[in-house]
């Protein structure tokens, strides 16, 4: 068994970094072309925030089976941290131009106290909050989301010109990270770097001995706090650690926007960032099942922007194309549909894994041609 | 003096038009367990048909207001419709996790409907005046007619309410389902039906708020009912939700904040003073003020 573990961490590990230098590679030799930079690179940079965001919401309310509707909310904190420790750096001449061994330092120093700042706010909501359960921790958790906007609205250091004390208004301008096309282009492996550090964390967390007492409580609380579970303690961690990666994913945000307007994380709004639709994605891919929110989040992200500026639009009928106007509607539709005839999302429970998945894909290929061999092939990889 | 007691009725307006959408949310809530995220948007539906109608009706010579009682009709119907569309397949099914999500669904889908009819469109109508303005002044207040019938019509539907759940058959019937669902069923009361007239109802009280609440800001767009209705839920949660004089005591409780916290404190923080309450509520009486705690069956 110890074996197939550390068989599995050396395998996950090594495809992981060929992808992640693969991708490099790629990034530099397209570098100048000018679809990718105009593009396809900021695309990247949305679909990172998007995924993090989307696997930590799933900690909460796929794995421990809590609905929270304030997750943007510890976004906010995370990207308004990032933007103005930034800004504080740059104004006080550490950093001049957004390159150099220091600014990365910065950078990462950056995202990683977003994380903390909005992991030690999820303490802070999650203790009281944890008490509650069901629709009343929705609605509180919404309360708490909408405090944490409306808060740092009224920042008078988070508005206008940041850090200068003057008046609290809805964007923060010239936020320090805040790359343009070129620096978003050059500081693309940091994003994918925090992007897959983030998503194996959250799959070793989800794995480990914490992972399975979080995944007792969602099954049955009161048997879990039986078998000597301290469901207090998980829930608050679990919420925690999710507000840890939501702040990572306000980081990324705010480095991929010059500007930052609260509005961005309220509770519903126009556009694909918001607290309910952070729950779309989730949904969608299936609650408890990290791989199916990022393959929901990378979905709903391309649908967006092809919704928006695809040109293959303009060729569909009149009438379809002032559905797309409002591509809200089209999601409430598709939601809806896929919660009657699917309700535990496009992928429940299942998760990608490198060792198994190949096997279980040629399993199924074959399964294909004669239906009824492959049930007991079936059986028999689960009894291995 | 003078500027405590306008604060207090602007509160009280307020808060009526706030208990009057909360008593939809607690309805339903009651009887089938489902925060209708949907509710905020049926005053968006009010709203917009008063618009439409009020013209029809001044043309027939009759009073601008009485163009309440389309809309009425037209919210229970948009009600109605939801339940039976999108709420009834979905809670025969699933868990409560997914009607909670197809809520949600239902209310984007409503709200960028209206924005994608032609007749709307995004940008914000301006509604006509419904009542006569000017008002009388009492101890150095001015009380304008709005808040006068705001006040009085949200407490005489109230009152109407209060004795249709408590004395008529369909009001009984709807205390059994939310009481017992099972039981209910056995004693010969059709779940469905009372379901559906739980939502027709409360639909049809957003739409009385719609008009009590343009009457004062006369102005309509698609997100009206977003931030009404989560405020107007906040109420009934901090009233105890379920419970009908629950939502009235809550509207007013959140309606009275608003309106002292703004004129005293701070008008941009208004908004976490509302929920600062129901947090703070909820950390205290769980079930609101007027719930009582039910101990957990294991």
């Amino acid at each position: 068994m110890k074996k197939t573990i550390r068989r599995g961490y050396l395998v996950n590990t090594a495809v992981l970094v060929a992808v992640y230098i693969l991708c490099v590679v790629l990034a530099n030799v397209f570098s100048e072309v000018s679809n990718f930079k105009l593009i396809l690179t900021p695309s990247i940079w949305q679909c990172c925030y998007l995924i993090i965001l989307a696997a930590s919401l799933n900690l909460v309310l796929g794995f421990m089976g809590q609905l929270s509707l304030g997750h943007c909310g510890f976004m906010a904190i995370g990207a308004y941290t990032a933007a103005l420790i930034s800004l504080a750096f740059q104004r006080a001449g550490v950093y001049d131009e957004k390159s150099g061994i220091v600014f990365v330092l910065i950078l990462f120093l950056c995202v990683i106290c977003a994380g903390v700042l909005a992991a030690m706010f999820g303490v802070l909501v999650g203790i009281p909050a944890l008490r509650l359960k069901g629709d009343y921790l929705a609605i509180i958790t919404l309360g708490f989301g909408l405090i944490i906007v409306n808060v740092i609205n009224n920042l008078p250091f988070a508005g206008q010109n940041g850090l200068a004390e003057g008046v609290a208004s809805s964007s923060l301008y010239q936020n320090g990270l805040g790359f343009g096309t070129t620096a978003k282009v050059t500081y693309l492996w940091v994003a994918l770097a925090v992007t897959i550090i983030c998503v194996a964390l959250m799959f070793m967390f989800i794995r480990s001995k914490y992972g399975r007492a979080v995944r007792a409580i969602r099954d049955d609380e009161i048997a879990a706090s039986a078998a000597g579970i301290n469901t207090g303690y998980y829930k608050v961690l679990t919420f925690a650690f999710s507000a840890f990666f939501a702040g990572i994913a306000g980081a990324l945000y705010a480095c991929s926007n010059s500007t930052l307007s609260t509005a961005s994380f309220s509770f519903t709004n126009g556009s694909i960032l918001n607290s309910t639709f952070v729950v779309v994605m989730v949904v969608l891919g299936g609650m408890g099942s990290l791989t199916g929110s990022i393959v929901s989040a990378v979905i709903m992200f391309v649908l967006n922007y092809q919704i928006a500026n695809g040109s293959w639009v303009s060729s569909l009928p009149g009438f379809i194309q002032g559905v797309f106007t409002y591509p809200m509607l089209v999601y409430a539709i598709v939601l809806v549909i896929i919660i009657m005839f699917r309700p535990k999302g496009i992928f429940g429970t299942y998760e990608f894994s490198l060792l198994r998945t190949p096997g279980e894909f040629v399993r199924w290929i074959k399964g294909l041609g004669g239906k009824k061999k492959a049930k007991p092939e079936g059986k028999e990889a689960a009894a291995q | 003096m003078g500027e405590f007691l306008q604060t207090l009725f602007v509160g009280l307006r307020l808060g009526s038009v706030y208990a009057l959408i909360a008593l939809g949310y607690t309805m339903v809530y009651g009887i089938i367990r489902l925060i209708n995220f949907a509710h905020g948007d049926f005053i968006m539906v009010g709203g917009y048909t008063l618009i439409f109608t009020v013209p029809l009706m001044t043309a027939a010579g009759m009073p601008a207001w009485m163009a309440v009682i389309i809309a009425i009709l037209v919210c229970a119907l948009v009600g109605v419709g939801v339940e039976l569309i999108a709420y009834r397949p979905v809670r025969k099914k699933g868990t409560n996790m997914t009607a909670l999500i197809t809520a949600i669904a239902m209310s984007l889908f409503l709200e960028n409907l209206a924005q994608a009819i032609p007749a709307i469109g995004p940008n914000p109508m301006v509604a006509g005046t419904f009542f006569e303005s000017g008002g009388f002044r009492v101890a150095g207040v001015t009380l304008d007619y709005t808040t006068i019938y705001t006040i009085a019509v949200s407490a005489v539907v109230m009152l109407l309410l209060y004795v249709f759940t408590q004395k008529t058959k369909m009001g009984r019937a709807m205390r059994c389902v939310s009481e017992d669902k099972s039981a209910a069923i056995l004693m010969g009361i059709s779940v469905n039906k009372t379901v559906l007239t739980t939502f027709a109802i409360g639909s049809g009280l957003a739409a009385v708020a719609a008009l009590m609440y343009i009457a004062q800001y006369p102005s309509v767009y698609t997100t009206i009912g977003s931030l009404l209705g989560l405020k107007a839920f906040v109420a009934a949660v901090v009233g105890g939700i379920g419970i009908v004089p629950g939502a009235m005591l809550g509207g007013l409780v959140i309606g009275l904040v608003e309106s002292f916290s703004t004129a005293y404190i701070s008008s941009s923080l208004t908004d976490t003073f509302v929920f600062l309450i129901l947090i703070i509520v909820l950390l205290i009486k769980p079930a609101g003020i007027l719930g009582k705690n039910v101990g957990e069956k294991v």
